[in-house]
């Protein structure tokens, strides 16, 4: 049973998350560093450039690094203190083991030891319920090699179809409607096309706080004549100065993006002879958009009629754009019908695959893009093949050295997996880069089934609220301390470098999976000596892919300060080998080749048009009701990170923003009898929580907005719904019905807990 | 020596609060754990907007001029340093004095401490951290011509009126050319009404602007009048 040994408090006292602060070398005005190390920041899915000072095996501070085309020096607080993870009180430098005699809860255990531990435990479970009974989960802030080798892991040494990832909560809804759409799922355009555009509307994305150096892209678009059309239900710091706000309903963008459609399609702002030359499908979307008449979309979506109209004129009548969208419209489920409704505003504009006309999908994670491209995704092989498909499974069975009828088919997505450990289908689990028990909506079901699990393995560098549960922790890697490719928000693949040693017995993840392989007596397929080896396999894995990586070298990154993918070894037309391909920074250009279209036109279909899709509106599961008549939704700040395993450990991020608040409206304060600061209680059909009150004018007054970043009592996660979308699973983090009154007195919490614990 | 033909420009309405200036400041070789910037809200339970609050660096300091003890000094490129030792008295009469509210004390070290243009980075060269860093470049570090071509919608101003008090300073001001289009953004439920309600309040940078005829509609006095550029 993987239930938490003792008390919390005293797990707490012991591994945190305690806070690291500027001390010694790190606060000294005279210390020099050995060496500055060029790499990136470890968070979003930016992967600004960054140099780290080193001085003896500790990363000591940072240096911009000017010359990294993306970011050009710019950071967020993040970046700018990241790497005050390193050397930190609460660093796993020992494999721990679950144990209920120890005050701590946990005790020490040698690393050969300990996995000697796993692996019987997995035999254990593989004897007695079989390979299926085993479950793995993966991260997108994993590098690519550690995201291909985990997948390999999973299918090839322990014969599990159960393998799924944190992307499940971040970019699965974009990447379905891209495949549906556009036959492919990359970001279109790089960042430097949104300059020059005559305007940019931005969907669902806080972007100021979660992705802050595409402000800079934003602003001097704007500067360049762009208009920029923002969507959200509250006014985002970016959103303050745009020039039209639409301050939408959570769960409604369907809605809106149809009404916008029906707008152009009556005013004839679209683009026929590119919808007659490059796209199929179109006449279903007008047949099903008549329905969403200007008042009936203003009702519905909660956007004025004129700011619509407005929206569609500016939209309409422009000659370049830039649409892009983030979690706000994605974390529904009806996510990919929100992401399908936008991109129908690009085809039908016909505004794509052009310089300075462009579409893109924000990720949320380091490798949000290359996490999901080569396997560790439940229904995918290396090089965003399917599982599923007869011919992508023979050729993965062949880079692999396996028989294909010994290649798993398709596993569930990550909550399913949950539901299977509930069931009692699923009762070991390896996890790695996920803190589910932070991150999954309905977290006290995630509690519920990290409980009934038989054997968890948790790898990671702190103790995190998951990891609690575990009976083996294995002490992995952090950012600087392996190298590895990542794939950023535009789909440029970019190098991070090694800056410090693993400490201790913690070592690179990579070397932990292949030591399980071993342990299991499976070695074959897992004896790499480095990630470059490691590289050099997936390379392989992905050619001939959607994403192909064949032509992509270390060096090629480096030089290049990146390659966009894909990038080919063999020209795709004449098969031909290549000297040096360049990767591909735009997709869709006009005339461009593709493997799959085969010259037929540029759109990752056989024959090569994009797909209109009818982007249909649902109301969302659990919507606001009489009973429960405000909307919740949730999302970030900026100095803090996902569920804040790293953030809420670095003491500067943590005193930005301590502790959650629940955001609202003064309308909705004053009708509840609450002031700003005062402790209120939010609660839906989940549970309730308990937070001091944000009184601010930059939100709906039907809505209240709590991030999410932190664990028990203070976790925005205890209430939110498990609903998903039926194609990508994503959960519908974004709405769902709420109500909120005055607190009658403080959380137990308070007082007790440091404000990031 | 700071080059005389880099300079340092401020433009709030690109400000998103995001405070990476403050934590870099804090990573400044000189001054490393301190920031010597700090962050403005306006009001932030009407609006997002902030303001990031650098030295000024003024032609004529007043911090220098009020400091009884003479130990604020200006460089020969404009740059107006932090108090010296052993002459600063931590007397305060320069935090009080100074119309950005800058200079800050620090009583545990008896010594004001202040922005100073990141001197041990821009006298080498480099641009100052946190124009570095800052990811929407509300701060920024060039030439005049890169600001004139990247920023066509907005002009530097460096000269301020405080009572009867003109400021020429250093560091430039960036102000709108003209009215922007719409008013900005502060509160949800006036973009929800089919009627816009402008909330936007008047600001005086110089001169203070004509005040509006009462017989004109509230939504369309120019929010940026008392502008003058």
């Amino acid at each position: 049973m993987a239930t938490i040994p003792v008390d919390e408090h005293r797990i707490i006292e012991a591994f945190g998350p305690h806070l690291s602060s500027m001390t010694g070398v790190r606060l000294s005005t005279s210390v020099e560093p050995d060496r500055l190390v060029k790499t990136h920041c470890c968070f979003c899915g930016q992967q600004c450039g960054i140099q780290l000072k080193v001085r003896d095996n500790q990363v000591i501070g940072f240096e911009p690094w000017e010359d990294f085309p993306f970011n050009r020096g710019m950071l967020c607080p993040k970046g700018v203190k990241r790497y005050l993870q390193g050397s930190h009180p609460d660093r796993l430098v020992t494999a721990l083991a679950r144990d209920t005699s120890s005050a701590r809860g946990f005790s020490p255990l040698p690393y050969d030891a300990a996995i000697a531990r796993v692996t019987a435990a997995i035999d254990r479970l593989h004897k007695a319920h079989g390979p299926s009974s085993v479950g793995v989960l993966g991260g997108a802030s994993l590098t690519t090699e550690k995201t291909y080798l985990l997948g390999k892991f999973a299918r090839v040494c322990l014969k599990t179809p159960y393998i799924d990832y944190n992307g499940r909560l971040c970019m699965v809804s974009a990447g379905a409607a891209n495949k549906k759409a556009f036959g492919i799922d990359r970001t279109t355009s790089p960042w430097s096309d949104m300059v020059g555009t005559d305007v940019i509307w931005v969907a669902g994305s806080n972007v100021a706080e979660c992705s802050p150096i595409t402000t800079n892209y934003l602003w001097q678009a704007r500067e360049q004549g762009a208009k920029i059309i923002m969507q959200d239900p509250r006014i985002t710091p970016a959103a303050r100065t745009c020039d039209l706000y639409l301050p939408v309903k959570p769960g409604r963008d369907a809605a809106l993006f149809a009404g916008v459609l029906q707008i152009l399609i009556e005013r004839d702002w679209i683009d026929r002879a590119f919808i007659d030359a490059h796209t199929s499908g179109f006449d279903e979307v007008v047949e099903y958009c008549a329905q969403w008449t200007l008042e009936r979309t203003s009702e519905v979506t909660g956007v004025p009629a004129r700011s619509l109209m407005q929206a569609a004129e500016w939209w309409g009548r422009a000659k370049t754009s830039f649409l892009f969208h983030a979690r706000g419209i994605e974390h529904h489920s009806n996510g990919v019908q929100n992401a399908l409704g936008s991109i129908n505003l690009v085809l039908a504009t016909g505004r794509i695959g052009k310089p300075k006309s462009g579409y893109g999908t924000i990720v949320g994670q380091a490798n949000g893009q290359g996490g999901r491209e080569h396997g560790q995704k439940c229904d995918q092989l290396p090089g965003l093949r399917d599982i599923s498909n007869p011919e992508h499974r023979k050729y993965i069975a062949g880079v692999w050295g396996i028989d294909e009828r010994d290649l798993p088919g398709p596993g569930v997505d990550t909550y399913e997996m949950f539901r299977k450990i509930d069931a009692g289908e699923i009762k070991g689990l390896i996890a790695i880069c996920f803190n589910p028990k932070v991150s999954l909506p309905d977290n006290t079901f995630v509690t519920r089934c990290l409980d009934k699990l038989e054997f968890f393995v948790a790898i990671d560098f702190f103790l995190s609220e998951t990891a609690r549960h575990a009976d083996v922790v294995l002490p992995g890697s952090l950012h600087e301390e392996d190298e590895g490719v990542v794939t950023q928000v535009e789909g440029r693949i970019i190098k991070v470098n090694k800056a410090v040693a693993c400490p201790g017995e913690a070592r690179e993840d990579w070397r932990i999976l292949q030591d399980i392989a071993h342990g299991l007596g499976r070695p074959h397929g897992f004896t790499f000596t480095s990630p470059r080896e490691i590289f050099e396999e997936l390379r392989i894995a992905s050619k001939g892919g959607v994403a192909d990586y064949s032509g992509v070298t270390y060096e090629k990154v480096e030089r290049q300060l990146g390659v966009f993918w894909p990038c080919y070894s063999d020209d795709p037309r004449t098969g031909e080998p290549l000297t040096d391909h360049p990767g591909t920074p735009r997709l869709f250009e006009p005339g461009s080749y593709n493997p799959v279209a085969k010259g037929a036109g540029p759109f990752y279909f056989p024959d090569g048009r994009a797909r209109f899709n009818v982007a249909d509106y649902r109301p969302p599961v659990d919507d606001a009701s009489e009973e429960y008549p405000l909307f919740l939704t949730t999302g970030r700040v900026v100095s803090q990170f996902l569920s804040g395993t790293q953030t809420r450990r670095i003491g500067p991020l943590v005193r930005q923003y301590p502790e959650p608040r629940i955001e609202m409206h003064p309308r909705l304060a004053d009708k509840l009898g609450i002031a700003d600061g005062d402790w209120a209680m939010a609660e839906t059909r989940r549970g309730s929580i308990t937070l001091r009150a944000m009184v601010v004018t930059t939100i709906r007054p039907d809505t209240v907005f709590i991030p999410y970043h932190w664990p028990g009592r203070k976790s925005a996660n205890q209430l939110t719904v498990a609903a998903q979308d039926p194609i990508s699973k994503i959960p519908q983090y974004k709405v769902c019905g709420c109500r909120v009154r005055k607190a009658e007195r403080a959380p137990e919490y308070d007082g007790i807990l440091e404000p990031q614990q | 020596m700071k080059p005389d033909y880099l300079h340092f420009f401020i433009d709030p309405s690109r400000c998103i609060g995001c405070q990476a200036c403050v934590q870099a400041c804090t990573e400044c070789d000189t001054h490393r754990g301190e920031s010597m910037i700090h962050l403005e809200f306006v009001d932030r339970s009407q609006s997002t907007q902030t303001v990031p609050v650098v030295c000024m660096h003024c032609e004529e300091p007043t911090c220098a001029e009020v400091c009884p003890a003479d130990a604020i000094k200006r460089t020969g490129d404009g740059v107006v340093q932090s108090a010296r030792r052993p002459r600063c008295i931590a007397c305060g009469n320069c935090v009080v004095a100074c119309p950005f509210g800058v200079p800050e004390l620090y009583e545990d070290r008896k010594i004001m401490m202040k922005c100073d243009m990141c001197y041990d980075r821009t006298s080498v060269g480099k641009k100052p951290m946190c124009a570095t860093v800052c990811p929407s470049q509300a701060l920024f570090f060039g030439t005049h011509e890169q600001i004139a071509q990247l920023r066509p919608r907005s002009t530097p101003v460096n000269r301020f009126q405080f009572g009867n008090q003109t400021i020429t300073t250093l560091v430039m001001m960036m102000v709108p050319r003209e009215l922007a289009a719409p008013a900005p953004y502060v509160d949800v439920t006036s973009a929800m009404d089919e009627q816009p309600r402008s909330r936007a309040k008047v600001l005086k940078v110089i001169a203070p602007g004509p005040e509006p005829s009462p017989d004109q509609p509230a939504d369309e006095r120019d929010p940026f009048a008392g502008i003058e550029v």
